[in-house]
């Protein structure tokens, strides 16, 4: 085969790995942040709304699940400035994107969510006299958020590395950081093992995080 | 505009079809090899069973995006020369691979422990024991998740056009370059995708509610 591994222009550029992960991270903790927000709010309204309404959340919720997420990243940074006046760096484009694809997946966690609330406590919170709205806040959604812990940090995991999409666009993240130094190193096997070793080594550390959360929130049975 | 459209069709039928034939291989291919390590996860000796643990969890692990580059990219730097379109079906196929193999293990663990001894106890052997009373059980927790997974592979099947492969999505940015008409086209391949990908996904809730007779 006659290929030596040499590692030393990975780490002389390795600014481009470091920076690039924690892009990433950060790409997905907002689109995550924005992502939850538009889940609840289509989530509780999907649950006491008629059927029009039902509709319309359901077809986006679909259209965004069946749709690859490169295709809808094109769509929001090259597509819509033409139909649209505004112009965003591929950044905040990116960040509007995968908001609005981890919102489609967390209106579905979040509506399962809603229904597996125990009748009980519901009637039970009817019962010491509260109103529907202190109903919703203070019995409904605190129990929904510790059904839906774990897809939630499944679903923040699944994002993180989504965000190595944005590298189509040329944001800098990871992946962009590693087709980089590919390109202008060709230290091509070196630069995959080490973004591999990156994205495994923050994505498992970040599984044990959650889970340590997960136990502390567990939902009592 | 919608001329240009019109004149693009058949360009974009024949982007359609690669992307239909990427899915497909993919999706044959990692079923063969998905099943073969699912069984070594749950059946296999320690080794074998830590060997396929790493691999999915590896694969699971990392973005598609990188898993394509590294194959394809990094092959040839150690001198295996594979077509870009064989590169990229390769590296779907491992990232799908991953998928079955915890399909499997979910559906064959979802099988009471008591078939298994019940089977051993009229001297079934092993591959008595899978064919006849593992598997055809575990097929029907299997099928509704894998089918629902298919669309995965549809939706991978797209990063293969970053390799320079014409499938459907490299067919819309190339019409899109010489038509500059943006919008229509993105709009228009996203109901392509849509069509094909919802289609799997009712084919799986109808199957899963077909064979929700199954107790727990």
């Amino acid at each position: 085969m006659g290929y030596t591994l040499n590692f030393n222009l990975i780490w002389r550029h390795f600014d481009k790995l470091w920076g690039g992960l924690l892009l990433s991270l950060e790409l997905a903790v907002i689109s995550i942040a924005i992502g939850i927000l538009i889940g609840l709010l289509l989530a509780v309204w999907y649950v006491s709304a008629g059927r029009a309404v039902r509709t319309v959340i359901a077809a986006y919720v679909e259209f965004i699940r069946n749709v690859p997420l490169i295709l809808l990243v094109y769509l929001v940074f090259y597509g819509l400035p033409t139909v649209v006046d505004i112009a965003y760096s591929a950044q905040t484009s990116f960040i509007a994107t995968l908001s609005l694809y981890s919102g489609a997946y967390l209106v579905e966690v979040f509506r399962s969510g809603l229904e597996a609330v125990p009748r009980g406590q519901l009637d039970a919170g009817k019962a010491i006299g509260l109103t529907p709205w202190q109903r919703l806040v203070h019995v409904r959604l605190p129990t929904m958020l510790r059904i839906t812990l774990p897809a939630l940090s499944n679903t923040f995991l699944s994002l993180f590395k989504d965000t190595s999409v944005a590298s189509v666009i040329s944001v800098p993240e990871l992946t962009y950081g590693a087709q980089w130094i590919n390109f202008n190193t060709f230290r091509i096997v070196e630069v995959y093992l080490v973004v591999t070793a990156m994205y495994l080594l923050t994505g498992y550390a970040l599984l044990y995080a959650l889970r340590l959360v997960e136990r502390r929130f567990r939902a009592a049975h | 505009m919608l001329g240009q459209i019109a004149y693009a069709l058949p360009f974009l039928a024949q982007g359609f079809a690669v992307t239909l034939w990427v899915s497909l291989l993919v999706v044959v291919l990692s079923l063969v090899a998905g099943v073969m390590m699912g069984v070594g996860l749950v059946y296999g000796p320690a080794p074998l069973r830590w060997a396929v643990r790493i691999f999915s969890d590896t694969i699971r692990g990392i973005p598609i995006l990188v898993l394509i580059f590294f194959v394809y990219y990094g092959l040839p730097a150690v001198g295996i020369h594979l077509e870009s379109f064989w590169a990229a079906v390769l590296a779907l196929t491992l990232f799908k691979t991953a998928q079955v193999i915890e399909y499997l293990r979910g559906a064959v663990g979802s099988i009471p422990k008591g078939q298994s001894e019940a089977a051993m106890a009229i001297g079934l052997t092993f591959r008595q024991r899978l064919a006849y009373v593992i598997f055809p059980q575990a097929f029907r927790r299997f099928l509704p998740p894998w089918i629902n997974g298919v669309t995965d592979a549809v939706k991978g099947s797209a990063l293969v056009s970053l390799l320079g492969i014409t499938d459907l999505m490299h067919a819309i940015n190339q019409v899109i370059g010489r038509t500059y008409e943006a919008m229509p086209l993105y709009i228009l391949g996203a109901v392509i995708y849509f069509v094909v990908n919802y289609a799997l996904s009712l084919a799986s809730r109808r199957l899963e509610r077909r064979f929700s007779f199954i107790r727990e």
